[in-house]
C-alpha cells in the first residue's frame, strides 16, 4: 500500500437552511474550496467519491446521478458510498483507498445533506406495520444509551452540559460552523429544554444544510499535506442478544485496528487532537473509551478535567463538532477534513498548537457502523 | 404454509427543493410561459439548463431563450397513465427538441391516439392556467405546428415543493407471522437460538449472532424489567402518541433481547432503570396482529431488578 494524503480541504456555511443553493451548488461550494486548497483543477482528479446520508432525507432516489455534471465525475469513476450517518467517514477512506491501492493518483471525496429540504426526524420515525409505535429520531434511540452509560460510569449529571458548551464555544471560533455560541455556558445548557431526556436541547445537533469535500493524493500538491497513516471500518446488526450499544464491539475493533496500523500504542500521549462524531454530548465520553483514549467508564473524567477543551491533553472536537453543524452525511467528512486541517496548520482560530497527529472519527445507524482515520503532519 | 400477514404502509412527504440560479431562472420563465436553455462550453444549448457544463465541470451563466415549439426525437406510448403522471388518458412520453435548442426534454403529448406520433412530429406547449415554477407549468405538449401562446409576466420562483408518496404493502416473515398470529390471542411468542440459546422476542428469521434458524418456539410471560429508557418531550411530525411519554426498553422474564414499548403509570421523573413492568393489554375485541395489542406497560409493584440481572441487555 502506497501513501497517500490529504491535500485539500473545503466545506460549505453550514445553516439551517441554505436557500441560496440547489444540492449541486452545495456540493460546489465546499469542491472548490477544497480545490482552490490543494491547488488542483479538473483535469487533476482521476475519480470522485459521493457520500451522503439515506436517501429519504431528500427524497431523491441515487442523487449521484444527476449530480455527476456538478461533481465533475462526468467520463470519470464515480462511487457512491452509503453507510448512514458515518458515510462521510467511510466516504473519506474509500476515497484514501483509492489512492492507497495505486488505481488512482489523485480522487475527490465529496459528501453533503441538504437537511432543509425535508424532515430528519420524521424520516427516522416511518411507523412499520405490526410495531408499537414509539420511536422518536434520532435522539430517542440514542437516549436510552446515554442513560445506560451514565449509570453504568457513575457519570455525574454536569459531564454532558460540560461537552455541550465547549463545543459550542470552538464552533464559535470556527468560520463555518452553523452554531456559534461564544457565551454559551454549562449553566444555560443544563436550564435548556429536556427533548429526550436525558438529552437536552442544547445538547443536541442542529439540523444543518452543508457539504464537505477533500482532495485526496498519492504525491503533495503544495507544501502542505495531512498523510493518512491509518484507515479503519467495522460493522455490527442494529440488535442482538448481548449487544453493547453503549460501548460497540465493532467501535473498539476499529479503534484496535486504527491504532495498530498508525503505529500507536498510546492513543491519549500520541495523538494531538480528536474529531470525533458527538452528535449528543454524552458521546465525547462514551467514544473516548470505545476508541480506547481512557479505560471504560474513566472517560468522563477526561471530560470533566477540561482536558478535552482546546489547550487540553486532548482536544476533542476544536471545529465545534457536529454539535455545531450537523449536515448528516457531510458531518464524518468534516470530522476527517478538520482533522487533517489540524495536522496541515489550516485550522484558523481553532487550531491546535502543534499538532502533529489527529483523529477523524465518525459513526452511523444506531451505533454500528464505524469509520476513522489518523492522519499526520509526517510523510511515512 | 400460509400466507405471511400483511398491511399497507403509505410514505409521504412534500419535499422541499430550493432551486439554485439555474432551475430558478427556468422555473421562473416557465411561470411567464417561456422556456430558457442554457450555452454550454461546446456552444450546444441545453433544455433544461444545466447550472454545470457536462465537459468542463464548469459553472455556466449564458442563459439562451428558446421556442415553446420542437419537434419528437423519440416517444413510447402510456395506454394506461399511473398515479401522479401528466395525464389521465393514454398519452406518449416523448423526447422534445424544442426549437434553438441542440438537447431534448422529456415530456408528454396529448396525442390521442399511438398512431398519431412519428418521430419527427411537430409539438408545441400547452401552457397550465394556474402556474406556480413547475415543470408541471407545462401541461403537456400537442400536436401543433403553430406557435405557442406569448409570454406574461410572474415573479421568480426560488423554492419548489415536490410531493413524493409511496405506497407499500408491508409483508411480515414467516418467522415473523407466528408471532404475530400468537398475539392476535395474547400470548407471546419468542424463539430460542439453537445454537446460543439466546431468547429471541421478537422472533427473527435466524440469529444475528449465529445465523441459523431459530425454531424452538417459547411463550412467554407478560412481565419483565425495564433496563433503560427515555422521555420523549419532544414533538414531531407523524408522531402517533403525543408527547410526553416514556419509551422504554422491556425485556420479558425469559427473554435475552429487550423491546421498545411504552410505559405509562407512573411519573416520568419517578421511572427507573430496573423498575418490575407488566403489560396492561387493550380490550380483547380489539385485538389484531400487532404489539399494539399491549396498550403499554405499567409498575407491577415488585421490588426493582438488580443491576447485574440486566447489565448485559444494555
Amino acid at each position: 500500500m502506497r501513501p497517500a494524503a490529504v491535500v485539500g480541504t473545503g466545506q460549505t456555511h453550514h445553516a439551517a437552511k441554505r436557500l441560496d443553493v440547489s444540492m449541486a451548488g452545495l456540493c460546489r461550494e465546499a469542491i472548490d474550496r477544497a480545490m482552490a486548497d490543494a491547488g488542483v483543477d479538473w483535469p487533476d482528479i482521476d475519480a470522485v467519491v459521493l457520500g451522503k446520508a439515506p436517501d429519504l432525507f431528500e427524497g431523491v432516489m441515487m442523487p449521484e446521478l444527476f449530480l455527476a455534471d456538478a461533481l465533475g465525475a462526468v467520463g470519470k469513476p464515480l462511487l457512491r458510498v452509503h453507510t448512514a450517518g458515518s458515510v462521510g467517514g467511510s466516504t473519506g477512506n474509500v476515497a484514501a483507498s483509492l489512492v492507497q491501492s495505486g488505481v488512482h493518483d489523485r480522487v475527490l471525496a465529496v459528501a453533503f445533506e441538504k437537511q432543509s429540504e425535508s424532515n430528519a426526524m420524521w424520516a427516522l420515525s416511518v411507523p412499520t406495520p405490526f410495531t408499537m409505535p414509539v420511536h422518536a429520531g434520532a435522539g430517542g434511540y440514542f437516549a436510552p444509551h446515554v442513560r445506560a452509560y451514565i449509570r453504568r460510569a457513575g457519570a455525574p449529571e454536569h459531564v454532558g452540559a460540560m461537552v455541550a458548551a465547549k463545543d459550542r464555544r470552538n464552533g464559535s471560533l470556527n468560520p463555518y460552523a452553523h452554531l456559534k455560541q461564544p457565551d454559551i455556558t454549562v449553566e444555560s445548557v443544563r436550564a435548556s429544554t429536556m427533548l429526550w431526556d436525558p438529552i437536552r436541547y442544547d445538547e443536541t445537533c442542529p439540523s444543518s444544510d452543508g457539504a464537505c469535500a477533500v482532495v485526496i493524493s498519492a504525491e503533495p500538491t503544495s507544501s502542505r499535506a495531512a498523510w493518512i497513516r491509518a484507515t479503519a471500518m467495522r460493522t455490527e446488526p442494529t440488535t442482538f442478544a448481548g449487544r453493547d450499544q453503549v460501548n460497540p464491539q465493532a467501535g473498539r475493533d476499529a479503534a484496535r485496528a486504527l491504532w495498530q496500523q498508525a503505529g500507536i500504542t498510546d492513543p491519549l500521549s500520541e495523538v494531538d487532537a480528536a474529531e470525533i462524531y458527538v452528535p449528543f454530548s454524552w458521546f465525547e465520553p462514551m467514544w473516548l473509551e470505545n476508541l480506547g483514549f481512557t479505560d471504560v467508564g474513566q472517560g468522563w473524567k477526561l471530560t470533566e478535567a477540561g482536558e478535552t477543551e482546546i489547550g487540553g491533553r486532548l482536544p476533542v472536537n476544536p471545529s465545534g463538532g457536529v454539535l455545531s453543524s450537523n449536515p448528516i452525511g457531510a458531518s464524518g467528512l468534516l470530522r476527517f477534513a478538520e482533522a487533517a486541517m489540524q495536522v496541515m496548520g489550516t485550522a484558523g482560530d481553532h487550531q491546535v498548537d502543534g499538532a502533529r497527529v489527529a483523529l477523524g472519527h465518525a459513526y452511523g445507524g444506531g451505533s454500528q457502523f464505524f469509520a476513522m482515520w489518523v492522519v499526520g503532519s509526517e510523510r511515512p | 404454509m400460509t400466507r405471511p400477514l400483511s398491511a399497507p404502509l403509505d410514505v409521504g412527504f412534500d419535499y422541499t427543493r430550493s432551486t439554485g440560479p439555474t432551475l430558478g431562472r427556468f422555473l421562473s420563465d416557465l411561470r411567464r410561459r417561456k422556456v430558457t436553455g442554457i450555452r454550454g462550453s461546446d456552444g450546444r444549448v441545453h433544455v433544461p439548463p444545466l447550472e454545470y457544463d457536462p465537459v468542463t465541470a464548469e459553472r455556466l451563466s449564458e442563459f439562451v431563450d428558446v421556442a415553446a415549439t420542437g419537434v419528437v426525437r423519440g416517444w413510447s406510448w402510456i395506454p394506461e397513465p399511473l398515479e401522479g403522471q401528466p395525464l389521465d388518458r393514454p398519452f406518449a412520453w416523448a423526447l422534445i427538441q424544442l426549437d434553438g435548442s441542440d438537447t431534448s426534454l422529456l415530456h408528454a403529448v396529448d396525442a390521442g391516439t399511438p398512431d398519431q406520433m412519428a418521430t419527427g412530429t411537430r409539438v408545441r406547449v400547452r401552457w397550465r392556467d394556474e402556474r406556480v415554477g413547475a415543470i408541471t407549468d407545462i401541461e403537456c405538449f400537442e400536436l401543433s405546428d403553430g406557435p405557442a401562446a406569448d409570454p406574461v409576466e410572474a415573479d421568480d420562483v426560488t423554492m419548489v415543493t415536490t410531493p413524493v408518496n409511496l405506497h407499500y404493502t408491508h409483508s411480515a416473515s414467516p418467522t415473523e407471522d407466528p408471532f404475530l398470529r400468537g398475539l392476535m390471542d395474547g400470548r407471546l411468542i419468542a424463539q430460542r437460538c439453537p445454537a446460543c440459546s439466546k431468547v429471541y422476542f421478537p422472533p427473527r428469521p435466524a440469529c444475528p449472532t449465529d445465523g441459523v434458524p431459530t425454531t424452538e418456539q417459547i411463550e412467554l410471560s407478560d412481565r419483565g424489567t425495564i433496563t433503560t429508557f427515555c422521555v420523549v418531550n419532544v414533538p414531531f411530525l407523524g408522531q402517533r402518541i403525543p408527547p410526553p411519554y416514556v419509551s422504554a426498553y422491556v425485556l420479558l422474564d425469559g427473554a435475552d433481547i429487550p423491546f421498545l414499548h411504552l410505559l405509562l403509570g407512573v411519573a416520568p421523573e419517578d421511572v427507573r432503570m430496573g423498575m418490575r413492568v407488566e403489560a396492561v393489554w387493550k380490550p380483547r375485541e380489539e385485538w389484531g396482529p400487532t404489539m399494539r395489542n399491549i396498550d403499554h406497560f405499567k409498575p407491577s409493584g415488585e421490588p426493582d431488578a438488580s443491576f447485574d440481572s440486566y447489565s448485559q441487555h444494555l
